[in-house]
């Protein structure tokens, strides 16, 4: 790689041992892929939270903080695994909730914004046309390379905090145009509508195209996706298909016609998605035991207008007794959606509101699923449908509605 | 140790050499998916390799599924000691990198010939990232 006089200095030390690592990794990772520079980026957004990193990441930043490593370019977190005001109530572990204040700690000496969040793209930061980013959860970058037309790869936690310490990332993946042009056209002949309908859509293309390097561009949109719409459908490809990228005709914004989306180059595929296939996807789950106990509302975190929607499918009504419905939202949301009276709403109806968590990465999950007997796992996220199941969930994708009936009459269809 | 005419070129890769059991899926890994990070066993409900355990295999996928969390996930499964010695991708992503790199793990995407048609589950093979290549050491 080519590297500046500011770069060998920081390889020699010149900002310290900590900053010397951090580039170290980023030049083995801009090696690997052929980079040719570094690019510097203004915001960073990293996951980082004792389930994701275990007792290996927690002494490394320990060690980190220790050395009292800092990060200079903005930096916020994603959602994490212990909503400290129900960790008790939910079973998790008081060893590991010590473990994640302590990680918390050890995040905000090095002068890490501790957001907990994973619509930060909602809530805190909008980038710009072309602005070089260093954001992890597949769902921001994404969000962010597709909807803002930003530019970043997937950055996991321990490379999103170099990006931060150090300024900058390798220049490979989604900085560069040639990786940016959609790969293979997708026609949407059905006008989708509820989230669960849009991260079906996202279901079949990213199972069947599994590739970061696969950018899909739809057409035919019939009624353009909100922001909502466009996180459940971005979320959704990434978790399918590892995908970091999608192109809209006419909605996205490198995307003005189908030509520029591909930039060029001829799509390898087109494929067309039905009213019927979408309604395949919902037909495809089965309930394994006839129960429904267990419905979900996250993945991502919900932002005020889907806390604002579920407050009135909810509003007036009780859940089934027996079951247990979870929303998680962000804090800054959540402080919204009380002054709002959205949050009372949903807690008169029995719903459980986690705050700055994920329900799929919650400490203890698997213990808790066995504990409270949930067999199926419902929601109106796709991308939850599918990163649940590591904790041996099944899982059935429902629209919001249905979600929400099925919460307040224990009856499954 | 009979010699094999089986060379897999990669096209990048990174890590120490590393010798061992090849495990060869046809489906895509994701650390946080499909592994139980406790065991090493990949436990996904329906995952071709649901109840395999990774620890010390060379492992074989054509491609990485969804998720951040491999950033971290190498380098906790590795100070664990239920780590695998390589992880050989037709086509991975970033975190897989960024996660093999910051666990020192050896990694390589792109292959010339595909493995699941001459590597077979057992076999031992050599992996060396400075040559780019693939060696099938000893058949199952």
């Amino acid at each position: 790689m080519r590297l500046t006089a500011e770069e060998r200095g920081m390889l020699r030390g010149a900002r310290g041992d900590t900053v010397r690592r951090a580039l170290e990794l980023q030049l083995e990772v801009g090696k690997f892929y052929g980079a040719r520079r570094f690019v510097p980026v203004t915001n960073v957004h990293m996951m980082g939270d004792i389930e994701v990193m275990g007792d290996g990441g927690l002494d490394h930043l320990r060690r980190l903080a220790q050395e009292k490593a800092r990060c200079e370019i903005p930096i916020t977190t994603n959602a994490r695994c212990f909503d400290f005001a129900h960790a008790q109530r939910l079973g998790q572990d008081a060893v590991e909730a010590a473990k994640e204040r302590e990680l918390i700690g050890c995040l905000r000496r090095m002068n890490v914004m501790t957001t907990d969040t994973c619509i930060n793209y909602q809530t805190l930061y909008q980038p710009r046309l072309g602005e070089r980013l260093a954001w992890g959860d597949t769902g921001t970058v994404i969000w962010a390379n597709s909807v803002c037309g930003a530019r970043t790869n997937f950055e996991s936690g321990p490379a999103a905090m170099a990006a931060a310490m150090t300024g900058r990332v390798p220049e490979y993946g989604y900085h560069l145009d040639r990786h940016r042009r959609g790969t293979f056209v997708v026609e949407v002949a059905a006008a989708l509508d509820d989230y669960a309908e849009w991260g079906a859509l996202a279901k079949r293309v990213g199972e069947s195209h599994q590739s970061y390097y696969a950018v899909p561009v739809f057409t035919g949109i019939k009624r353009a996706p909100t922001a909502d719409q466009l996180k459940h459908l971005g979320a959704s490809l990434a978790s399918y298909g590892s995908m970091a990228m999608f192109h809209m005709v006419g909605v996205t914004p490198e995307a003005p016609t189908l030509a520029a989306a591909l930039g060029g180059s001829r799509p390898k595929e087109k494929m067309r998605i039905t009213r019927a296939d979408i309604d395949r996807v919902f037909a495809g789950y089965r309930n394994l035991d006839g129960s429904c106990n267990f419905v979900v509302f996250s993945g991502p975190q919900q932002s005020l207008l889907e806390m604002k929607l579920l407050s009135e499918l909810f509003d007036g009504r009780r859940i089934h007794a027996g079951t247990t419905v979870f929303v998680t939202t962000a804090n800054g949301v959540l402080a919204a959606a009380r002054a709002l009276g959205y949050a009372q709403t949903l807690e008169a109806a029995g719903v459980t509101i986690l705050e700055g968590v994920c329900v799929y990465i919650l400490q203890n999950l698997t213990r808790m699923r066995a504990a409270n007997g949930w067999t199926n796992m419902i929601s109106n996220s796709a991308k939850i449908v599918n990163t649940i199941t590591a904790h041996k969930f099944n899982t059935i994708l429902r629209r919001t509605r249905d979600c929400v009936d099925i919460a307040c009459t224990g009856v499954f269809r | 140790m009979r010699k094999s005419p089986v060379t897999i070129r990669v096209d990048r890769a990174f890590g120490p050499v590393v010798e061992g059991e090849a495990v060869v899926s046809d489906e895509g890994f994701s650390p946080r998916y499909d592994l139980d990070r406790w065991s090493g066993v990949i436990t996904k409900p329906g995952h071709q390799l649901e109840g395999v355990n990774i620890r010390d295999k060379i492992l074989f996928f054509p491609t990485a599924k969804g998720g951040i969390a491999a950033g971290w996930a190498f380098y906790d499964i590795k100070s664990k000691g239920i780590a695998p010695k390589a992880l050989i991708f037709g086509v991975t992503n970033p975190v897989m990198v960024q996660g093999a790199v910051f666990a020192n793990l050896t990694i390589t995407e792109g292959w010339s010939r595909d493995p699941r048609k001459c590597i077979r589950t057992g076999d031992i093979v050599r992996v060396d990232p400075g040559v780019k290549t693939i060696r099938l050491l000893e058949r199952a």
